[in-house]
């Protein structure tokens, strides 16, 4: 420590100039980490606050697509409800629709359909619940934000099915980004199924579901799925089926595992030259007795100040900034978790790059701290 | 006499082998006691730094035997020798070759973080007995070069080592300061009993020493008349 600190005040400039590196790093990794989460809250809230524990799908449906192409018949819930560990199941339809309400707000709405006494029945926070009325919807928290109040009434532009608003649920329930609605099944395969006023309704468009949504913990799926003549995955896997969930998060990740590569290649590259430069002393040190390991610890407890009070600084600035973000429309969302996480990693592969670094002090010869010929 | 704090004897340095071979240090025999400044003056070349880097325990001698306080050199691991670079051995480099980064005075207190030392000196009595107190908190890069070498001396003697190894130390001074801090050397190795040996070109520092050797072709003379 005696030298670290000393060595960090005299070129404070340069450190200054490596910290500021580090710190828009971190800041970047804030920004980022919000924006993942805020984009899975806006992908999958809706699922994540569902009770079910899996769905089960058509038979070999697109994983990427299921919720928007499965289509079942309903009697897969009476063989799923049998099956060992299989607390309950229910029938769960979804459907993407646009809409519009009576006061000329578009809203896009992902339609949950459900059986009211199954398991799978909202609960609401503000106005009624589901009371068995054809034509009622319990919209997310965040309908609200675009304008849409208990009281109005929805018409689904597809069919031109109105649909009164007689609840909101507590918390946002987004579903590809679109805001969830929850409404009776019957109603919502009148939709699905395309059904206008007055059409006559074939049998069949009531037994139609999207998927079997099962609650239990210890659920044979394959022994089900072979039961049912499913395919079935667990909430987790399922949100891989919403639409652009994969595609997103996926990049996401990609771009932090890049910004790790790149903090510990900035930070093992500072060393480095920081290093090379240190030769001449390093070697005068050595010759005086210093023990190699004394000179790398040194280094390395150089290097964890530097990026822990960088990432301090940047994680600082990231969250001041995230709460400006969080207040506007764009996902995004800061949970103290991923971000822990992030700067751990951020800090760990900083430390990896520094020490790769460092490891050159092994290298010099004290010898050379003599001059003249040798 | 009193037993020699360093003791060379018939050591020989070789670099590279065959016809390429360079004989650094040619069968060398050499003694000093606690208290004495030995002089080892030469042309380039001739082997003088190679002497310190022996003696110094830097590098190990092709043939031969270096003692440094009763204990040989020969034979011990990497640690050891660091170990006693750190408590028996002061270095005292050609431009003092301190650390940009510390005041004068942790110049003094850096040796003393290498590890425990045995009596260490008082980094600030030490600082006043090379007459730099009144500088103890510049750094490097505002000190002249005579006040630089003082606080490398100062440095060297921290731990308080039985031999002082000494590269060129005016090489860099005017006449006024090399007189000036090879006096200091003289005055530092007889008050505290280190056994000082000093390369160096400057013939005019040489009244300062007890004995004086020319190094030719990695060849130690015997002490030239004074």
């Amino acid at each position: 420590m005696f030298l670290a600190l000393r060595e960090i005040a005299f070129a404070r400039g340069r450190f200054a100039l490596m910290g500021s590196v580090v710190a828009l790093i971190a800041i970047l990794m804030v920004l980022l980490s919000g924006l993942s989460v805020g984009l899975v809250n806006d992908g999958v809230s809706g699922l994540q606050r569902m009770s079910a524990t899996s769905f089960a799908f058509q038979k070999d449906v697109s994983k990427d697509a299921a919720f928007s192409r499965s289509l079942i018949d309903r009697e897969a819930v009476d063989v799923w409800a049998r099956q060992d560990g299989v607390e309950e199941a229910a029938p769960f339809g979804n459907a993407l629709v646009n809409g519009k309400t009576d006061h000329d707000v578009a809203i896009d709405l992902a339609l949950f359909g459900i059986e009211l006494d199954s398991f799978l029945a909202p609960r609401v926070a503000e106005g009624a619940g589901l009371s068995g009325a054809p034509d009622e919807v319990v919209l997310s928290a965040t309908a609200a934000e675009e304008g849409v109040k208990v009281g109005d009434v929805i018409t689904v532009e597809q069919t031109g099915a109105q649909l009164r608003v007689v609840g909101v649920l507590a918390d946002q329930h987004t579903f590809g980004h679109v805001d969830v609605g929850y409404l009776p099944l019957r109603t919502w395969q009148e939709i699905r199924a395309g059904v206008r006023e007055g059409d006559q309704v074939p049998d069949r468009v009531y037994r139609e579901i999207t998927a079997v949504a099962v609650l239990g913990e210890d659920v044979d799926l394959a022994a089900g799925d072979k039961a049912a003549g499913t395919t079935s995955m667990t909430t987790k896997q399922s949100y891989g089926a919403s639409p652009g969930y994969t595609a997103e998060t996926s990049t996401l990740q990609l771009i932090q595992v890049f910004l790790y590569a790149i903090s510990a290649l900035v930070v093992g590259a500072f060393f480095t030259v920081l290093t090379i430069q240190r030769r001449p002393e390093i070697s005068v040190m050595r010759a005086m007795g210093a023990k190699t390991a004394y000179l790398v610890r040194d280094s390395i407890v150089q290097s964890l100040i530097l990026l822990a009070l960088a990432a301090a600084v940047g994680v600082g600035i990231g969250l001041a900034l995230g709460a400006v973000i969080g207040s506007t429309p764009m996902p995004f969302a800061l949970e103290a978790g991923p971000i822990a996480v992030a700067t751990a990693f951020l800090v760990a592969l900083g430390l990896v790059g520094a020490t790769v670094a460092v490891v050159r002090i092994v290298r010099v010869d004290p010898l050379t701290a003599l001059g003249g010929n040798r | 006499m009193t037993e020699p704090a360093l003791v060379l004897e018939e050591v020989s340095l070789v670099h590279g082998d065959g016809d390429e071979s360079i004989t650094a240090l040619d069968h060398v025999d050499l003694a000093v006691a606690p208290g004495e400044v030995v002089a080892i003056v030469g042309p380039s070349g001739a082997g003088k730094s190679s002497l310190l880097a022996v003696a110094g325990a830097l590098i190990a001698p092709t043939s031969g035997a270096v003692t440094l306080g009763g204990t040989a050199l020969a034979g011990l691991n990497r640690a050891r020798l660091t170990e006693l670079r750190r408590t028996r051995i002061g270095f005292v480099f050609q431009t003092s070759n301190l650390i940009p980064a510390l005041t004068a005075i942790d110049q003094l207190r850096l040796p003393l973080t290498f590890g425990k030392a045995e009596a260490p000196r008082d980094p600030q009595e030490l600082l006043e007995a090379v007459g730099m107190a009144h500088k103890a908190k510049r750094r490097p890069d505002q000190l002249s070069g005579g006040e630089r070498q003082r606080i490398g001396i100062a440095r060297a003697l921290v731990t308080r080592p039985s031999v002082l190894l000494v590269d060129e130390p005016t090489a860099a001074l005017d006449r006024q300061r090399s007189q000036d801090v090879v006096a200091l050397l003289a005055r530092e190795t007889r008050a505290h009993g280190v056994a000082t040996i000093m390369v160096t070109h400057d013939h005019d520092v040489l009244h300062h020493c007890d004995r004086v050797h020319e190094m030719i072709d990695g060849k130690l003379g015997v002490p030239a008349p004074r």
